[in-house]
């Protein structure tokens, strides 16, 4: 890796500060951005370290909805978000061990990688992304591939959850990495049911709103009988063509109702 | 009860101690006073020529020792390839140039164009970014049989084609074997690829070179299943250094898998730049390096044809194999399609009548070698897949189809100029049905179907020759090299002994295994016997490691050399008891001369040896070393027959292997839990071929599985767990021309498990009305699921 400058700011507004200097880039976990700087694919001139962060940190309950500290592990999370079983078992899912003791859910989210898990949940869920600056809704916050609608410099430093009465998440493994080849989360709210999908469309992380529709009447893996997905769109690579992942996620989406319960 | 030594006992392996504690010493932990490092700049495209390269703004960067380039190599020789392959028309093969660092052309992602040499590696990469290259790209050569069109773009512009050789064996049996073909009653064709491999041992290569100006001597420490191998060729044909003044290393090897057989192109460089800087320069490979330097495996395009008569007797068998060799010859890519391959091709079968046309390619692509089994999982993949299908196509159960046309009386000489010595294929079927407990496989897929699933039970039947070598029959086939092994046996004063070996441990086990040997020949502890090995410097000329040779190959030189130490231990003891030599016996450390009870203990006599007081010195000299070169008669013929049962979603294509059993006949064990061992390893990567591995090129050459982001290396829950494993080694029909009469287990595990689970999985799709008659390896869940829609 290129050399660069690290801070390790212990508040929001000391990070926020940092990262107004140019080429300034923030650090979570790191999971994605050191094997990028490892590979000489980025050289920012500063990291700005978000863990050591307190005010990051940690998971509430409040009512209905679950806040997890944006600089919260995957494993934090998995062992923490027992209120939202659906989350806590997709936290444990995600990479290995090692990968879920560093990686958070804040920097997940703001690299939204079109494979990771968390993008499902928070779109799955009708999550609210909360930022140094505002709060975003998840519909508004997913903007394709590696885009989000936070700005240069903007930290996301929690996420709240509204708690449905059942939810799954249900990924199908690409072989190699073991990211998501297709992974559908599913949440049934009182007022309706939503359907997030992530690893397969070449937009990112998006909703089902045939199979919400759907579920929403009847909640049953027999109510998406006949509903399919068109391959178009949808991500080709050395381990899927874009048909076999619309496939998965029809099968992804039944599986987690019937996982839902 | 099983025995706790010597022969036939499971010792612990004693090199794990410092494997798993960390005290390794592994060639990245040796560091040389004031060494440098070296970056090597590497293609990005797969062809092109170089227009430029100008290194002068990188030579000018913080800490830069030097930079070399190709210009740097011209006068040094190319890397040499060790096998000679004469074509059907009695042609030598074509044979490049390979040249250390890229002279004006480029040939794949990842040929080396430049090296720098830094006091640290961050400021050598540093420098690499400021070397100006410019390189015109050329139509990038990809796919094997477009690589052979009419007009196709030219790999080596001073070739005439992308052909190295065109190969018939056995060519007199052409004609013979087209009519058997057209005459047979049923003929079962099948196409088919062996998927591209990256080897990926667990350890990166590294090379560090080191010259001493004093002497004038080099030394190459080197991630090498083969340090004598690397000295002979580095020395004589790359750089000119005599071997009196090279010394290889190959210290503790972290695995190989034939990958680390190769002279590479970094292997020279390190070498030949410390003399040129005066100064030790070291190169380890990181993993993306790795998967585009290190040699790749297997990558044929098949087409397999079966003759059966109206009893299904196999009549003939004619294959035609495009072996991708990719950009240059590596060290032995020529005898893998060929000796390794076409020799194999009668399985365990009485065919009377075999022809493969191997047609050997340049592509823009990594260069192609050996891989666990090389050659033989190939010869054995085609095979056994034919026959299943055969079985299909006939009606005929492919147990009792293998059965009726398996070779049963031996010696037996093959129609593809190998004679096997023995076997017993019926007993290793016997016990592998037993083992996977065929009767109850009805059961098992009910239970499956009623989850949704589909249940297949594949079986593969499968023969070696391992123990590479004799070194007159290889020669005759074109090796460039003799196949012996060595051993020197030093008895030290107090009775200890160590054994310099030319085999070479990565990972096998000799450390351990070798001194059971020992220990049953004397009757002295294992723990008295020390193994030294990986140093030229001070073990004999060998050949090194790889093709299941060590035990029964290496081995055997030290029994050799151990039964000359037995010869004159008794000398001594006969003098030292005032007996007559031929009424000497050794047992359990102690000699003693039959009917009386005269006695004296191995220790005594090996310091008599060496404190000659009272010793026969008119007879015989002082001291207790004995070498030998021991070059056998045959190759050694490992047989097995393995069984999988595959349960496949249909939803997904997704394939879990349920359980997996192979009944091996190593001939003679020597300790039952290494080779166990050996065989769940061999296992494990077969099973990689089969379900997760692929190495895939773009069309423009781009390495597209070029990390383990994109590479599927099998992992513990891609495997059965261990109790749904059956290692069975209790057929054992011994070796015949061997000391030992070990036949070698280290490749079987990786040329037995790929049919079988193919063969498992068609099985199961074909149990649910799905009529595939083939799939490609490696059958991802993409690939099952697509071939279930193709055929609904």
């Amino acid at each position: 890796m290129y050399s660069f400058d690290i801070e390790r700011p212990t508040s929001v507004a000391d990070a926020v500060a940092a990262l107004a200097d140019e080429d300034a880039q923030a650090l979570g976990g790191g999971q994605t951005l050191i094997p990028t700087l490892k590979q000489r694919l980025a050289m920012p001139s500063k990291l700005v370290s978000l863990s050591g962060i307190s005010e990051m940190k940690g998971i509430s309950q409040a009512g209905d909805s679950l806040t997890i500290g944006g600089g919260s592990t995957h494993g934090a999370v998995a062992a923490g978000a027992g209120a939202y079983p659906a989350l806590a078992a997709l936290a444990g899912g995600i990479g290995d061990p090692a990968v879920r003791n560093r990686g958070t859910i804040g920097g997940s989210l703001a690299n939204n990688d079109p494979s990771a898990c968390y993008p499902a949940a928070a779109l799955g869920s009708g999550a609210t992304i909360v930022t140094n600056a505002r709060e975003i809704a998840a519909d508004d916050y997913f903007q394709g591939m590696f885009t989000t609608a936070l700005d240069e410099g903007e930290i996301v430093t929690a996420v709240t959850f509204p708690i449905p009465e059942k939810a799954a998440y249900v990924k199908f493994e690409q072989p190699a990495s073991r990211f998501a080849l297709v992974g559908v989360f599913v949440a049934k709210f009182a007022d309706g049911v939503r359907v997030a999908v992530t690893g397969a469309s070449e937009e990112g992380v998006f909703r089902w709103t045939e199979a919400e529709a759907a579920l929403s009447a009847d909640f049953s893996a027999d109510a998406l009988a006949g509903l399919s997905l068109s391959g178009d769109g949808m991500i080709g690579d050395l381990h899927g063509t874009g048909a076999y992942r619309a496939h998965l996620v029809a099968v992804m989406t039944k599986r987690a109702v019937a996982a839902a319960g | 009860m099983p025995k706790d030594h010597g022969i036939g006992a499971s010792t612990k392996r004693r090199e794990d101690v410092r494997f798993l504690t960390g005290v390794g010493n592994y060639t990245d932990d040796i560091n040389i006073h004031g060494q440098a490092y070296v970056h090597f700049l590497r293609s990005d495209v797969a062809h092109g020529r170089i227009t430029n390269l100008d290194t002068a703004a990188a030579a000018a960067m913080p800490g830069v020792v030097r930079i070399f380039t190709g210009a740097d190599f011209e006068g040094v020789g190319g890397l040499p390839c060790g096998w000679e392959v004469t074509d059907k028309h009695g042609q030598p093969m074509k044979e490049p140039a390979h040249p250390v660092l890229a002279q004006g052309k480029v040939r794949h992602v990842g040929d080396p164009i430049a090296a720098i040499v830094a006091d640290t590696l961050e400021q050598a990469r540093n420098a690499a970014e400021a070397i100006e290259v410019d390189i015109e790209e050329l139509p990038a050569v990809v796919d094997m049989k477009a690589a052979l069109a009419d007009g196709a773009t030219l790999v080596h512009d001073d070739l005439s084609d992308n052909l190295c050789y065109d190969w018939g064996f056995v060519e007199e049996n052409k004609a013979a074997v087209d009519a058997a073909i057209a005459n047979s009653a049923h003929v079962t064709t099948l196409e088919l690829v062996n998927n591209r491999l990256v080897a990926n041992p667990m350890e990166p290569r590294v090379a560090v070179g080191d010259y001493a100006r004093g002497t004038g001597d080099s030394t190459l420490y080197t991630t090498s299943q083969n340090p004598h191998v690397i000295r002979l060729l580095m020395g004589a044909f790359v750089l000119g250094i005599p071997e009196h003044k090279l010394r290889v290393v190959a210290p503790d090897v972290g695995g190989g898998f034939g990958t680390k057989i190769f002279h590479y192109a970094e292997e020279a460089f390190c070498t030949f730049a410390a003399k040129a800087i005066n100064r030790a320069v070291k190169w380890t490979s990181s993993r993306s390096e790795a998967f585009m330097s290190d040699c790749h495996g297997r990558d044929h395009v098949t087409k397999i044809e079966l003759g059966l008569d109206a009893d299904n007797n196999f009549t003939a068998l004619r294959c035609l194999t495009y072996a991708n060799m990719g950009a240059y010859l590596s060290t032995f890519a020529p005898s893998v399609p060929t000796w390794l391959h076409g020799t194999l091709l009668a399985g365990n079968y009485k065919t009377p009548l075999v022809y493969t046309n191997v047609k050997a390619v340049f592509t823009n692509t990594v260069p192609v070698d050996a891989y666990r089994g090389a050659g033989r999982p190939e010869a054995t993949y085609q095979l056994e897949r034919v026959i299943d299908k055969a079985a299909r196509e006939v009606g005929a159960d492919p147990v009792e189809l293998r059965r009726q046309n398996f070779i049963t009386e031996f010696p037996y000489q093959t129609p593809v100029a190998v004679v096997y010595d023995t076997g017993d294929y019926h007993a290793t079927m016997d016990k592998m049905l037993e083992l996977i407990d065929r009767d109850g496989f009805a059961a098992r897929r009910s239970a499956s179907e009623a989850k949704g699933k589909l249940r297949g039970l594949g079986i593969n039947c499968f023969i070696e020759a391992c123990g590479i070598a004799p070194s007159n029959l290889v020669g005759q086939l074109g090796a460039r090299a003799g196949l012996y092994e060595s051993a020197t046996v030093r008895v030290n004063a107090t009775g200890g002994l160590v054994v310099m070996t030319g085999s070479h441990s990565h990972g096998q086990g000799h450390e351990t295994a070798f001194p059971q040997v020992i220990s049953e020949m004397i009757g002295i502890p294992e723990e008295q016997v020390e193994i030294v090995h990986g140093d030229t410097a001070n073990t004999p000329m060998g050949m090194g490691t790889y093709g299941s040779r060590s035990i029964a190959v290496g081995g055997s030189a030290m029994v050799r050399a151990t039964e000359k130490i037995i010869n004159k231990t008794k000398k001594i003891a006969a003098h030292l008891m005032e007996a007559s030599e031929a009424d000497i016996e050794l047992k359990d450390g102690q000699f003693t001369v039959s009917g009386t009870d005269k006695s004296v203990a191995w220790g005594d006599v090996c310091l008599a040896a060496y404190v000659p007081h009272n010793y026969p010195l008119e007879d015989i000299e002082p001291g207790l070393e004995e070498t030998a070169f021991y070059d056998p008669s045959n190759f050694t013929y490992p047989a097995g027959a393995y069984a999988c049962e595959v349960e496949v979603d249909p939803e997904t294509g997704h394939v879990k292997i349920e359980k997996f059993v192979s009944a091996d006949d190593f001939g003679n064990v020597i300790n039952p839990m290494i080779v166990e061992g050996q065989v769940h390893g061999g296992i494990a990567q077969g099973i990689g071929q089969a379900l997760l591995e692929n190495c895939v090129y773009d069309d423009n050459g781009q390495l597209l599985s070029a990390s383990y982001m994109d590479y599927t290396m099998p992992r513990a829950d891609d495997l059965p767990h261990m109790d749904s494993y059956s290692v069975d080694h209790s057929c054992q029909t011994p070796c015949t021309h061997n000391p030992l009469g070990v036949k070698g287990c280290g490749e079987a595990g990786a040329i037995g498990s790929p049919p079988t689970v193919i063969n498992a999985i068609l099985d199961a799709l074909q149990s649910g009305g799905h009529k595939v008659d083939h799939i490609d390896m490696p059958a991802t869940p993409a690939r099952v699921w697509a071939a279930i829609n193709q055929a609904s």
